[in-house]
């Protein structure tokens, strides 16, 4: 059983006050996660990656389609009592404290008020909140919310995690924190589905994504299967070369830079076999310093795909 | 009922310590101990006008707070988007709607009685300085106990106007929301006027609809006993009953009105 399961998802807005029209935030949305997985939900501003995530809290409704969460159609309680939720830019109430709000939510989950407490306590210590947390938090600043959000997601020790752009506000050392707890959730077994537009998060943490574009699944799978494929050619970093034998060579080199101390990074096309070239290379009396198959990176890929949408002039976003 | 206890809980919490209700209580107590001084001025009406003073601004401080922190209920959390989190949790809308409602009435009669704490205390030590002959003078005792009965139906005024200015809010903005609560308000405390204003109009067809309005608005000058209690004159135990059952039928209307149009919501 997948830990979300997503078949068909759609919903149109309607937009303009004088002149309403349908506008489509997410069109036939198809998608499943496996449990277990960190999976990254990738797209420009815009893409329908919050509207996703509301529909699957139940916050909007779908035109049409359906999802489920641990098997069950969301919205369910049963599942509510086994997922844990961070909004993109979360606010929560002026006048409570850390620790009050997150053993209110504990106490929603059916836990007493020493265990929220307890419970409090400890997300706050991995999150980072220090003695600030009996501050009431209107006095927080936009990142000490967002680990307070990260924080409330966690109360009932989730089997489902959604995180919505979880890295927002958050400064360089609370950005690593956060990717460890996200690693360490994996670890625990947990599901992580987050999403974001900052890609070297979904590099360095996601087994598998999916990106959406305008509306639409524009691709989904593991990182290997999105960028195997799109190898770049290579790059052979040498020294001792003689100028007269680059000369010679610069017929099969897609580029060539000087680096100093007389080395060279030499850059061959994806059809060129790179054995070949370096066994010319060491004859000539260069040695080889390195070599690195340049393969598209995630961000490569997610450009062409939204490069690729924005020219495609059927996807509109106005619903038919 | 574990949801709505829990939520009505958090929402006493954060409300009680908002800076602007307890600055209005604190008004309201200022302006009850205030009419003491003013009773100073006047000979023999004393205790009345601290009376009139006190419960009328228990009232409108009360009025105050129910219209903009009941609408506040709804469309701030989706403003701050604070109900996202909250609905992601086990609770349903019905549950969020009902618990915020809960939550600010214990505000509220937190308040009130706060509100009346003062106001008996201005009272008692007007009681206390004041001579024996002009005690014999007042049309009631100045520590009347029947003056609860006034502020028990201030009480269920303030849960209906809550729970109207809640409903309007699950569905209009909160400008339109303010507008259609005070609008309520002035119609439900002008009712007897509408009902007969076929003595003061000459289309009968808007006398009709005045009337048709009379009978669907609550009526809220049920609930306003304050100048029969400041001069003394008792409130029948039916009366009240009957005001506040008549109030607790339109307050389960709003809630339930409320719900259905807020479970059907996108919170975009």
């Amino acid at each position: 059983m997948d830990a979300i399961s997503i078949e068909g998802l759609t919903k149109h807005y309607t937009v303009g006050f004088w002149r309403p029209r349908p506008y489509v935030a997410l069109d036939g949305l198809a998608l499943n996660v496996r449990r277990g997985e960190v999976f990254g939900f990738l797209g420009p501003n815009g893409a329908g990656k919050t509207t996703t995530l509301k529909l699957l809290m139940q916050l909007i409704y779908p035109t049409a389609g359906r999802a489920e969460i641990l098997g069950r159609p969301v919205g369910d309680a049963a599942v509510k009592s086994r997922i844990g939720y961070l909004p993109e830019n979360p606010y929560f109430y002026d006048n409570l404290t850390a620790e009050e709000l997150l053993v209110y939510f504990a106490r929603l989950f059916g836990y007493s008020a020493h265990e929220g407490r307890q419970r409090a306590s400890r997300l706050l210590d991995a999150v980072g909140i220090g003695p600030e947390r009996t501050f009431a938090l209107r006095r927080f600043s936009k990142g000490m919310v967002q680990r307070v959000g990260i924080a409330q997601a966690l109360i009932n020790d989730p089997e489902v995690v959604f995180l919505d752009e979880p890295m927002s506000g958050l400064d360089p050392v609370g950005r690593r924190e956060v990717r460890e707890l996200i690693l360490r959730l994996r670890d625990e077994g947990r599901t992580v589905f987050f999403s974001s537009h900052v890609l070297s998060d979904a590099e360095a943490l996601c087994s598998r994504v999916a990106i959406l574009v305008k509306g639409r699944l524009s691709a989904a799978g593991s990182l290997d299967e999105l960028t195997a494929f799109e190898a770049r050619g290579w790059e052979i970093v040498v020294g001792g070369l003689a100028s007269e034998t680059l000369d010679g060579m610069r017929g099969s080199l897609a580029s060539a830079t000087r680096l100093g101390d007389g080395r060279y990074a030499l850059t061959l096309p994806p059809s060129a076999v790179p054995d070949s070239v370096i066994t010319a290379l060491v004859a000539a009396g260069a040695h080889l310093v390195s070599l690195t198959p340049l393969r598209a990176t995630l961000e490569d890929f997610f450009l062409e795909r939204v490069r690729a949408a924005s020219g495609d002039s059927g996807t509109g976003r106005v619903a038919s | 009922m574990r949801a709505i206890a829990v939520v009505a809980t958090g929402v006493f919490r954060d409300s009680i310590r908002d800076r602007i209700a307890y600055s209005l209580v604190f008004f309201a107590v200022l302006l009850i101990a205030a009419s003491f001084l003013l009773a100073q001025l006047t000979a023999g009406q004393d205790v009345k006008i601290i009376k009139d003073l006190g419960l009328a601004a228990s009232s409108a401080i009360g009025v105050l707070i129910a219209v903009f922190f009941g609408i506040g209920l709804v469309t701030k959390e989706v403003e701050r988007r604070s109900i996202y989190s909250l609905l992601s949790k086990p609770v349903s809308r019905s549950q969020f709607i009902v618990g915020k409602y809960l939550g600010l009435v214990l505000t509220l009669l937190t308040n009130l009685s706060v509100m009346a704490a003062a106001f008996y205390g201005v009272l008692a030590v007007l009681d206390a300085m004041a001579p024996p002959e002009l005690r014999a003078s007042w049309d009631a005792p100045a520590l009347d106990p029947r003056m609860l009965v006034a502020f028990a139906l201030i009480g269920v005024e303030l849960m209906l106007v809550t729970a109207t200015a809640l409903f309007f809010s699950t569905f209009s903005s909160p400008f339109l929301s303010v507008a259609f609560s005070f609008a309520l308000y002035i119609i439900g405390h002008f009712g007897e006027d509408l009902k007969h204003l076929d003595n003061i109009v000459q289309s009968q067809v808007l006398a009709q609809v005045a009337r048709g309005v009379y009978y669907v608005m609550p009526n809220l000058a049920a609930l306003d006993v304050k100048s029969d209690v400041v001069h003394g004159v008792s409130v029948s135990a039916w009366h009240a009953l009957a005001a506040s059952a008549t109030a607790g039928v339109y307050i389960a209307v709003a809630l339930v009105a409320a719900t259905i149009v807020f479970s059907r919501r996108d919170l975009k």
